[in-house]
C-alpha cells in the first residue's frame, strides 16, 4: 500500500483565554492517502476547523499547536520556517471556508485575487496568469469567464462565489485540499452541483480531501472514509459504509438518528440530548459520558483510548454498539 | 435622488443664511472699526465722516439688508485696511493656505497610515500600545504649544529649519507657490508637521481599527490559505480595505485644514488665509472678516454636500431610506 499523503499525529491545539488554557483539539491522529476523500464529522465546537488550520499552519495566537506532527509526503510541516509554509501553502496544501461571502476580498477584482494566487507560487508573467485563471473558472462553471474575471464579488451569488473560491484552491493541483464546511452556506440545489464538480475535479487533479462538515448527508454519498470528532477527540473512524450502517461509538449513532431521512415519516426525530460540554469543563472520564444512554461508572472516570475494530476501523468507547474490539 | 438632492441643497442654502445672519450680527460687537482706522486725536466730526464713507452710520437692518443684497451679488464688500475688494484680499492668501493644508494632508498620510496599520497588525505588542497611546497626546497636545516645541528644537536649538514665514514665491503654471524651492519647503515642513500632527493621531485611530478588524475577515485567512506573502496581504488586501474609512475622514479633514490653519498659521507667522484672519480681526476689518467666514461656511458646505452625495451614490442603503423617509 502506498504511504499516506498527509499523516496527523496526536494533534494538541490549544487556545490560552481568560477562562485557562482549552484545548481544542486533544490527540487527533488520522491519515489521508492520496485521491481519498476523508469526511471529518462533528458538532459546532468539536474541533475539527480547528484541525484544518493547522495542516495549513493558519493557527493565530492566541491559539497554537502544543504538540504532534503533521506530515505532507512524509516532511514535518509543524516547526517548518513561515516562509517554507508559505511556499506550500495554496500549492501542495489547498484550503476553503464555509462562508463564500466573505472569502474574497471585496475590493479586488477576482483576476487579480486570481492572479496573485498563481504568481505567488511561479514565476509567469500577468498575461499568461490571466489566462490560466480564465481557464480555471470556466473549469468549475462559471459561464463567461472572460468578463467574469473583471468583476468584483459582489456581483457574484454565493453559490458563483464559492466556486472562484473552488477554482482558486485547485490552481496549482495540490495534493490536500482542506474544505471546511464549503457547501453549509449554500442552496441545497447549488450544494449538490458543487459536490459534483469538486468531486470530479478532484478526482481529475488527483487530490486528497480532507471534506469537513456537520451534515452527514453531505459525505455520506461523497466521502470514502469518516472521521466524527467530539470535543476535540475522534471518537470513530472507518469507510463511509460501515460507519453509517453500523456506528460503534453511541455519539456517532446519535448522529446519524438524528438525520431526517423518509423513513422516519411521522416519527419525532432523535435528539442526542443535552449539548456539546464546554472545553472548560470537560468530564474527567469519556467526554460523551453526560450525554450518552450507555454510560456507566467506567464512562465517567476513565477515558477510553482509541481501540482497533475489525475492518480497519476505530472507535473510543468502553461501551461499543457493535463488534468486538481486536486484541491490540 | 432628485428629491434627495432638492432637499439637501435647500438645507445647505439654510446653512449659509443663518451663518450669514450670525456672522453680521456678531461682528458688532467685536468692536468698532473707527475706533482703530481714526487717529487718536480725530475729533468728532473727522470719526462720522468716517463712519459715513463705510456705511457705518446707518441702522442695522439697513446695512445687514445692504449686505445680503451685495453678497447676492457676488459683493462681500472692500477691506476697510487695504481698500480693495475682501475676496480679494482673501483669495491673495489662498494658495499659500491650500499648500499648508495638502503638505499636511501629505504628512498625516505619510505619518498616520503606517503607524495605524502597525499598530492594528500588533495591538498588544509593546509597539501597538506606544502608538496608541502616542496618538491620544497628538489629539490632546494644543496645537499652538507643538508649534512653539517645533520651532524650539528644530530653529532654536537644531538650527535646521526656518522659524516661521513663507519661502520665496515661483509661478508654477500660473500659480504662485512656493513649493517647488527647497527653500520653500524648509518653510512648510514645521507648520505643516503642526497641522498634521492631530490628523495623524486621527488617521492612526482609524487605520488601527480598521486594520484590526479587516485582519480577521475570512477573506485575509483565504489569502493565506492561497499563499500570498505576508507584504502582499498587508499592502494589498488590507491597505485597499482600510483605505475607505481613512478618505472620507480625510476629505472632510482637508476642509477644517484650509479653515482653521488660523493657530498654526499666526505661530508661524505664516502668510496664509488664517493668518488674515487674526490680522483682520485686531484691525476690526470687518468685511474681511465677514468674507472669510461666509467663504469658509460655503467651503464646508459644498465639501458636505459632495460627500453626502457620493454616499447616496455609493450606498443603496441611503437612498432607500431617503426614498421612505
Amino acid at each position: 500500500m502506498t504511504p499516506p499523503i498527509l499523516t496527523v499525529r496526536d494533534l494538541v491545539v490549544t487556545f490560552g483565554t481568560r477562562e485557562g488554557v482549552l484545548t481544542a483539539v486533544n490527540g487527533v491522529s488520522f491519515d489521508l492517502y492520496l485521491g481519498e476523500v476523508l469526511g471529518l464529522v462533528g458538532e459546532s465546537g468539536s474541533g475539527k476547523s480547528v484541525t484544518g488550520l493547522a495542516i495549513l499552519g493558519l493557527i493565530d495566537p492566541p491559539g497554537q499547536i502544543a504538540r504532534g506532527s503533521i506530515t505532507l509526503d512524509g516532511a514535518e510541516l509543524i516547526g517548518k520556517p513561515e516562509e517554507e509554509l508559505r511556499a506550500l501553502r495554496g500549492k501542495r496544501l489547498a484550503m476553503i471556508f464555509q462562508d463564500p461571502m466573505t472569502t474574497l476580498n471585496p475590493v479586488l477584482r477576482i483576476d487579480t485575487q486570481m492572479i496573485e494566487a498563481i504568481q505567488a507560487h511561479e514565476r509567469v508573467s500577468g498575461k499568461a496568469a490571466r489566462e490560466r485563471a480564465r481557464q480555471a473558472l470556466a473549469r468549475v462553471g462559471i459561464p463567461s469567464p472572460e468578463e467574469r474575471l473583471d468583476a468584483y464579488p459582489h456581483q457574484f451569488s454565493g453559490g458563483m462565489r464559492q466556486r472562484v473560491a473552488i477554482a482558486i484552491a485547485l490552481l496549482h493541483r495540490p495534493a490536500v485540499l482542506v474544505a471546511d464546511e464549503p457547501t453549509t452556506a449554500l442552496d441545497v440545489t447549488i450544494q449538490a452541483q458543487i459536490l459534483a464538480e469538486v468531486q470530479s475535479l478532484a478526482a481529475e487533479t488527483g487530490t486528497a480531501m480532507l471534506w469537513i462538515t456537520h451534515d452527514l448527508s453531505v459525505i455520506a454519498g461523497f466521502a470514502d472514509r469518516i472521521a466524527v470528532m467530539y470535543a476535540g477527540r475522534i471518537v470513530e473512524t472507518g469507510s463511509v459504509v460501515d460507519v453509517l450502517e453500523t456506528p460503534i461509538h453511541p455519539y456517532t449513532a446519535g448522529l446519524i438518528g438524528s438525520v431526517p431521512s423518509r423513513n422516519k415519516r411521522g416519527v419525532p426525530l432523535a435528539q442526542i440530548p443535552g449539548m456539546t460540554p464546554s472545553l472548560a469543563k470537560l468530564p474527567p472520564g469519556c467526554p460523551f459520558s453526560p450525554r450518552c444512554p450507555r454510560a456507566t461508572v467506567t464512562c465517567r472516570t476513565t477515558m477510553p483510548a482509541e481501540t482497533p475494530f475489525a475492518g480497519a476501523r476505530m472507535a473510543r468507547c468502553h461501551h461499543p454498539l457493535t463488534g468486538e474490539p481486536l486484541a491490540a | 435622488m432628485l428629491v434627495y438632492l432638492i432637499r439637501r441643497l435647500g438645507q445647505s442654502l439654510l446653512v449659509i443664511a443663518v451663518m450669514a445672519t450670525l456672522v453680521f450680527v456678531a461682528m458688532f460687537a467685536v468692536g468698532d472699526p473707527v475706533d482703530i482706522l481714526a487717529s487718536p486725536d480725530a475729533d468728532q466730526r473727522e470719526r462720522d465722516a468716517i463712519a459715513k464713507r463705510l456705511g457705518l452710520d446707518r441702522p442695522l437692518w439697513e446695512q445687514f439688508g445692504l449686505f445680503v443684497w451685495r453678497a447676492l451679488h457676488g459683493d462681500l464688500g472692500r477691506s476697510f485696511v487695504y481698500n480693495v475688494p475682501a475676496v480679494d484680499v482673501i483669495l491673495q492668501r489662498l494658495p499659500a493656505t491650500l499648500e499648508l493644508a495638502l503638505t499636511g494632508l501629505v504628512f498625516s498620510i505619510a505619518i498616520g497610515i503606517p503607524l495605524g496599520v502597525l499598530a492594528g497588525l500588533k495591538p498588544y505588542s509593546r509597539l501597538g500600545r506606544g502608538i496608541m497611546s502616542g496618538s491620544i497626546l497628538g489629539f490632546s497636545l494644543p496645537n499652538f504649544w507643538i508649534g512653539l516645541m517645533l520651532i524650539l528644537l528644530f530653529a532654536v536649538e537644531l538650527r535646521l529649519l526656518p522659524a516661521g514665514g513663507r519661502g520665496p514665491v515661483v509661478s508654477v503654471l500660473g500659480i504662485p507657490t512656493a513649493a517647488f524651492s527647497l527653500e520653500g519647503l524648509k518653510h512648510l515642513i514645521l507648520p505643516a508637521l503642526t497641522l498634521a500632527l492631530y490628523k495623524s493621531a486621527l488617521v492612526i485611530r482609524i487605520a488601527q481599527a480598521g486594520t484590526r478588524e479587516v485582519m480577521l475577515q475570512d477573506y485575509i485567512r483565504f489569502a493565506r490559505a492561497k499563499g500570498l506573502s505576508r507584504q502582499r496581504i498587508i499592502f494589498v488586501h488590507v491597505l485597499k480595505n482600510i483605505m475607505i474609512p481613512v478618505v472620507t475622514v480625510l476629505g472632510l479633514e482637508l476642509g477644517s485644514m484650509i479653515a482653521f490653519a488660523v493657530v498654526t498659521e499666526t505661530v508661524f507667522a505664516y502668510p496664509g488665509m488664517g493668518k488674515l484672519l487674526i490680522d483682520s480681526i485686531n484691525r476690526l476689518d470687518r468685511p474681511v472678516i465677514v468674507a472669510y467666514l461666509m467663504m469658509t461656511v460655503v467651503i464646508f458646505v459644498i465639501i458636505n454636500l459632495i460627500v453626502d452625495l457620493l454616499y447616496a451614490a455609493i450606498d443603496p442603503r441611503v437612498r432607500l431610506a431617503e426614498a421612505k423617509g
